[in-house]
């Protein structure tokens, strides 16, 4: 990023522009009888002044936004080696796919038997999804990882609720993501912490205290949040298991292992998917995501509903060998479609011990579209091979920075070698140059590289984890072991550089601390700011000042 | 290699000597048990090229019946409304579409401006001070309401209007079941939340009274009498207080807004001011692009407004994804859930943009976080902020007005037919509720079949009249009706099957009608003609099989 | 901010929290959090007062402190019921950083059993736990 003339320029909302009068919209005429408004909707329901939206021209929106945009990172211009995010390729085919009027244009409520090549790709995804993980049923329905998890909680409540059980103890690492003791509130259990060993592992003497017939599960990621595989995952299935409690998998760090290495194989009960990590759906600078799950066939019951089902086309006794498009509605019907189709897909909803919907409709389709074209491209062998190229990347970047001379300030915090991403610990630079691992971070700006995920997990002190993904080339991932390395010669001969930066930035550090103590999240209207005031009562619903209503500055 | 990979066989070489293994297969086999490595390959089908992968999913895509190529109806939480090209052309680029979380802000400025843009747009929207940066949908987003009610009162019973979306009231007995909240559903009366049965359900133990605005059957509510009836039910000095008490407060109530008509909202507010042992949240579920004419949810007294986004700026999408917003009072700040940005200044005094009060969030505050939720909608928020943008101050007045009379005409014109009655007799803005004498499947089947040729339903495409230079005229592009560029096979869906929807009994032969700015008077009539033949033939083989 | 202290006329608990006797007789106190406890925390941004009247017991939280990417629960060092608290703070908690042990003080306490004390630290003690 260059911190050019336009990148650097006082920001201004769109609310603070335009001018009385502009539009960008016309309405369409209005072409059925006019009636008295109070007909319509009497006065009391009625809203007197309009809400204070920015009054601009097309032209003006689209050069706000797209210079707005000028002033993001994204993906598309540079390496991304955000640890536990999976900032890996978005292919542009998959929007091109997703956009289609078919897909794009397809309300959810359309009859099933009108939506056949919606539900194929949701069906063939589920199928996908679940030999992927090694666990035979998959919902669809959560809209993110963290929702994922909840699904998953509240599927293992469940599933002990109708054995007659009443559990309340959820088991997480210490590493674990922020997500997983919060889900466990919400789903109304209680929080219990593991500790880790030596070897980043779960500590198992720890988990052999703390495992009881209370336990409803233990959340895990394997490899960790520190990028290791607990090889002693089947004995701390075992035990696990030996107390009735499930397993779930966060399947946070799924992209290290597809095609080599199967969560239903190493005993978990529950996955959690994240479309948005290592099936490319792009992250939208903060959603939206998708986060099915799979499980196991005795957890299988309590899936969310609906399930896309699929009955070979001869059971509904509407032709054997196939039928076209509009499959049981007779011969072309509807004539649109030319796909031959030996099989009717379908919404499951007969499903009575069912923990019900998590969501409107039928989940994140949009973000199903993508992953099942990703899966399509890429095939067995694709996947696979996606995953060794993550931890071959992952771990030359680490032989990189260590031929380097990184390891000196920035050592590996556990372990020799890593899965798909690897966590450093910026504490010797901390204590011997008084240079934290946030400044490194934002000197990395200057060098046009996003910097990795810091200060997660929280075990390691001033941590600095790295996921470099598949789908950088060799070069960038030395281009980048450089710039680490020159960040830290830096480091050493003057100090401040670190801490002042980043300069060449749209913004330079922006002060946190006031954002928090002094909250803005509403910003002024033109037409408040320029006091044309707004009659009673629309402007008096604004409410007094304070926190939301207006800047002191 | 993949075509998404970009090592060749010597970089893969090299960078093995680097690592200091000789294989690939090295770096698994040292750090995975070799029994717990999947034997063979993944049961999957072997990869594609793009265009390959292009036309498979473009043929499937096809076999899909959308709102291009059908006259459609359909709404029930989401609407075909028009969205205009400079959304997609935005959100389609890399800068939007790519970055993860804004947690460099130095270096996402753009994206957390937008969040700051959005969060102002559903503020002036819902005429309450604060918002976040979305949540994932609009059920959830109830749910999550519930769940921040639940963490500011302590107190676990959720009274829940049964004019709620019926995945909204589903969505909410999931989470709350998993909250330990229970949830009391209210019935209707004449489409319109029971105003007695509400006062009545709400008690000192309520900690959250939720309605739909408008309600899921396409009426607009009293909201303010809601709001109103909620807090004055509570105020009863105890659960033994009598339902005559609670009725006279509401109709009080009820004649007060009458009287001094916009004033009585802030005037409640002032008085009721709900705390911790004091009334219910009031939480309104409400349809964002109403609220250009609705009295927004901040001048009735409700003190959280949430909603699903997907009307502005969202695609239809198969059901998501979309968004949810979340609206509050000023005194819910420090539980709202979901990121929030914030205004801040830079080292060099410039301003800029943060997310802030990240203290309530999960990966702080862990087991007692707000929510569990992480990320927002961020780039579904983005197309809503640039939509409303895009309508301005004056275009959500006008488009607002336009759906309700549209909307209104097309209820009465409906009823005109001979075996059509209106459910409700509540007014409508976008979405309407009728009931027909006689099986629902069976007649929006016949009406989807394209088989009926409804007398005077092509009087559209009998082709504009034409202006110089073969160009049609404004007027006549318009057209009565867009019909004629939908399959005709595909004819016209009328509808949702409310019975089918909702599973009450209540509701059999009711049908769900929504009306956006794409549906014309012609579209309307289509319709109506339509279904007009579709009944008349439903009827006739009832009289034939007889 | 202010400088590394430890008070001699504090008593401390070993959460970085102190307790000051104000009145013997009457058995109140005045709590607050350490030097060691704001630094580590970094610009304090929000402190919601707990209210006046609420009970404490020694050991367990009675409030949080918040800064930007932290969250502190407050250990009641001895046990009472709150008779003031700094309201202040809930405006501007700006104090608990440059000033913990004055005017960054957090609440006043009637002692339920002012006896509690004998189990706290003194400011030498507490400088040798830090020290550690």
């Amino acid at each position: 990023m260059s911190g050019s003339p336009q990148q650097r320029e006082e920001a201004v909302t769109i609310f603070e522009k335009g001018a009385e009068g502009r539009r960008a919209f016309a309405c369409p005429p209005l072409d059925v009888p006019a009636v008295d408004p109070e007909q319509l909707l009497p006065h009391r329901l009625r809203r007197a002044q309009g809400p204070d939206l920015p009054e601009v021209s097309e032209p003006e929106i689209v050069r706000h936004y797209v210079r707005l945009s000028k002033r993001n990172f994204d993906l598309d211009s540079g390496f991304y080696p955000l640890g536990s995010c999976t900032m890996k390729h978005n292919p542009r085919l998959h929007e091109r796919l997703a956009a289609l009027s078919g897909n794009a244009r397809l309300h959810p409520l359309q009859d099933t038997e009108l939506a056949q090549g919606a539900l194929a790709v949701m069906w063939g995804l589920q199928r996908a999804l679940a030999e992927i993980s090694g666990l035979p049923h998959v919902s669809l329905q959560p809209s993110a990882g963290s929702h994922g998890e909840l699904a998953g909680v509240l599927v293992s409540r469940a599933y002990h609720e109708d054995r007659g059980e009443d559990r309340r103890k959820v088991l997480t690492p210490d590493t674990a993501h922020g997500t997983n003791p919060a889900t466990v509130s919400m789903a109304g259990l209680e929080v219990v912490k593991l500790a880790t060993d030596e070897h980043g592992g779960v500590d198992l003497d720890d988990l052999r205290r703390k495992a009881s017939e209370e336990v409803v599960c233990l959340m895990l990621t394997n490899p960790n949040t520190l990028g290791i595989f607990d090889r002693n995952i089947e004995e701390i299935a075992e035990i696990v298991h030996g107390v009735g409690a499930t397993l779930y998998y966060d399947g946070a760090n799924l992209n290290a292992i597809m095609g080599i290495s199967r969560p239903g194989d190493m005993g978990f009960d529950i996955v959690h998917f994240n479309l948005h990590k290592s099936f490319t759906q792009p992250h939208g600078g903060g959603g939206p995501g998708s986060g099915p799950i799979a499980v196991s066939d005795r957890i299988a019951p309590y899936l969310p509903i609906p399930l896309v089902v699929r009955r070979p086309l001869s059971e509904d006794g509407s032709g054997a060998g196939g039928a076209r498009d509009g499959a049981g509605r007779g011969e072309g019907e509807n004539g649109l479609g030319e796909v031959w189709r030996e099989h009717v897909y379908d919404l499951d909803w007969d499903r009575p011990k069912s923990i019900g919907r998590l969501r409107g409709f039928h989940g994140n389709y949009g973000t199903f579209v993508r992953a099942y074209a990703y899966i399509r491209s890429l095939g067995a062998d694709g996947l696979r091979n996606a995953s060794e190229v993550a931890v071959l990347n992952a771990n030359y970047l680490l032989a990189r920075l260590r031929e380097l001379g990184a390891a000196e300030m920035l050592p590996l915090a556990y372990g020799q070698l890593c899965m798909h991403e690897f966590v450093l610990s910026g504490a010797p630079m901390k204590r011997e140059l008084q240079v934290k691992t946030l400044d490194l971070a934002k000197r990395l700006l200057d060098y046009g590289h996003h910097p990795p995920t810091v200060y997660f997990p929280l075990l390691v002190e001033e941590a600095l984890m790295v996921e470099p993904t598949e789908t950088e080339s060799r070069e960038t991932l030395d281009a980048f072991a450089e710039a680490i390395a020159s960040i830290l010669t830096e480091a050493k001969e003057d100090p401040e550089l670190l801490r002042g930066a980043p300069y060449t930035t749209p913004v330079r550090r922006l002060d946190e601390a006031l954002a928090a103590k002094r909250p803005v999240i509403r910003g002024e209207t033109r037409r408040k700011r320029e006091g044309q005031e707004l009659e009673a009562p629309a402007d008096e619903a604004r409410g007094p000042g304070g926190a939301g209503a207006r800047g002191a500055r | 290699m993949s075509r998404y990979t970009s090592l060749t066989a010597s970089d893969e070489q090299a960078m093995l000597e680097a690592i200091g293994l000789r294989s690939v297969e090295e770096l698994f086999a040292r750090q995975i048990p070799e029994h717990l490595r999947l034997r063979g390959r993944l049961q999957l089908p072997d990869g594609m090229g793009e265009q390959e992968v292009y036309e498979h999913l473009a043929a499937l895509a096809a076999e899909n019946v959308c709102s291009e190529r059908q006259l459609s109806f359909l709404g029930a939480g989401f609407y075909d409304h028009y969205v205009p090209a400079i959304v997609e052309a935005i959100c389609e680029r890399s800068e939007f579409l790519t970055p993860y979380t804004p947690y460099q802000p130095e270096v996402s400025q753009g994206t957390l401006q937008a969040m700051f843009e959005y969060q102002t747009a559903i503020c002036e929207l819902t005429a309450l001070p604060i918002a976040n940066a979305s949540v994932y949908d609009g059920p959830s987003a109830v749910a999550f309401a519930a769940y921040m009610a639940k963490l500011h009162n302590g107190r676990g019973e959720i009274v829940a209007s049964a004019g709620l979306h019926p995945h909204t009231l589903q969505t909410l007995r999931t989470y709350a079941h998993g909250f330990g909240s229970e949830v009391i559903e209210v019935p209707l009366t004449d489409g319109a939340t029971d105003l007695h049965a509400w006062s009545e359900a709400i008690r000192q133990s309520t900690g959250a009274a939720i309605f739909a605005q408008p309600n899921f059957y396409g009426a607009v509510e009293d909201a303010e009498q809601l709001a109103a009836a909620a807090k004055q039910a509570c105020a009863r000095p105890s659960a033994a207080a009598s339902g005559q008490s609670s009725a006279s407060a509401a109709s009080g109530q009820s004649s007060a807004s009458a009287a001094s008509g916009q004033s009585s909202a802030s005037a409640a507010s002032g008085r009721s001011g709900v705390g911790r042992g004091e009334g219910p949240v009031v939480i309104a579920q409400v349809d964002p692009i109403t609220l250009g004419v609705l009295k927004p949810p901040g001048q009735c007294d409700v003190d959280v407004a949430v909603g699903e986004g997907q009307p502005l700026g969202g695609r239809l999408d198969f059901g998501g994804p979309s968004f949810g917003f979340f609206a509050a009072r000023e005194e819910f700040l420090r539980r709202m859930p979901g990121r929030i940005a914030g205004e801040t200044v830079d080292l060099d005094g410039r301003r800029g943009f943060v997310l802030t009060l990240q203290t309530r969030e999960q990966h702080i505050r862990r087991e007692k976080a707000t929510s569990n939720i992480c990320t927002a909608q961020a780039l579904n928020a983005l197309a809503a902020v640039i939509h409303l943008s895009w309508l301005g101050r004056r275009g959500i007045v006008e488009l607002g007005e336009l759906l309700l009379a549209r909307t209104h005409y097309a209820r009465e014109r409906l009823c005109a037919i001979d075996g059509v009655s209106a459910l409700h007799s509540q007014p409508v803005m976008r979405e309407f509720a009728l009931r027909l004498d006689a099986d629902v499947e069976q007649v929006r089947r016949l009406c989807m079949s394209g088989a009926l040729e409804p007398a005077g339903a092509n009087a559209a495409s009998d082709g504009p009249p034409r202006t110089a230079e073969g160009l049609s005229s404004a007027e006549s592009a318009r057209g009565v009706s867009a019909a004629p560029r939908f399959h005709r096979q595909a004819g016209v869906n009328p509808g949702v099957d409310l019975r089918a929807l909702t599973g009450r009994a209540q509701d059999e032969g009711g049908l769900l009608v929504a009306i956006t700015e794409r549906r014309t008077a012609g579209d309307i009539e289509l319709l109506a003609v339509t279904l007009e033949a579709a009944l008349r033939r439903v009827k006739a083989e009832a009289v034939a099989r007889a | 901010m202010a400088e590394a202290s430890c008070p001699k006329d504090l008593l401390y608990h070993p959460d970085h929290d102190w307790a000051r006797i104000d009145d013997e007789q009457q058995g109140v106190a005045t709590f607050g959090i350490t030097w060691f406890a704001q630094d580590a925390l970094g610009e304090v941004v929000f402190f919601e007062p707990p209210e006046v009247g609420s009970t404490l017991k020694k050991d367990t939280p009675y409030a949080e402190v918040e800064s930007v990417k932290a969250v502190a629960d407050v250990i009641a060092p001895l046990s009472g019921q709150i008779i003031e608290v700094n309201s202040e703070l809930g405006d501007d908690p700006s104090a608990i950083n440059e000033d913990p042990y004055g005017q960054g003080w957090l609440v006043k306490v009637r002692l339920s059993d002012p006896s509690e004390r004998e189990q706290l630290l003194d400011a030498d003690a507490y400088s040798q736990l830090l020290a550690e």
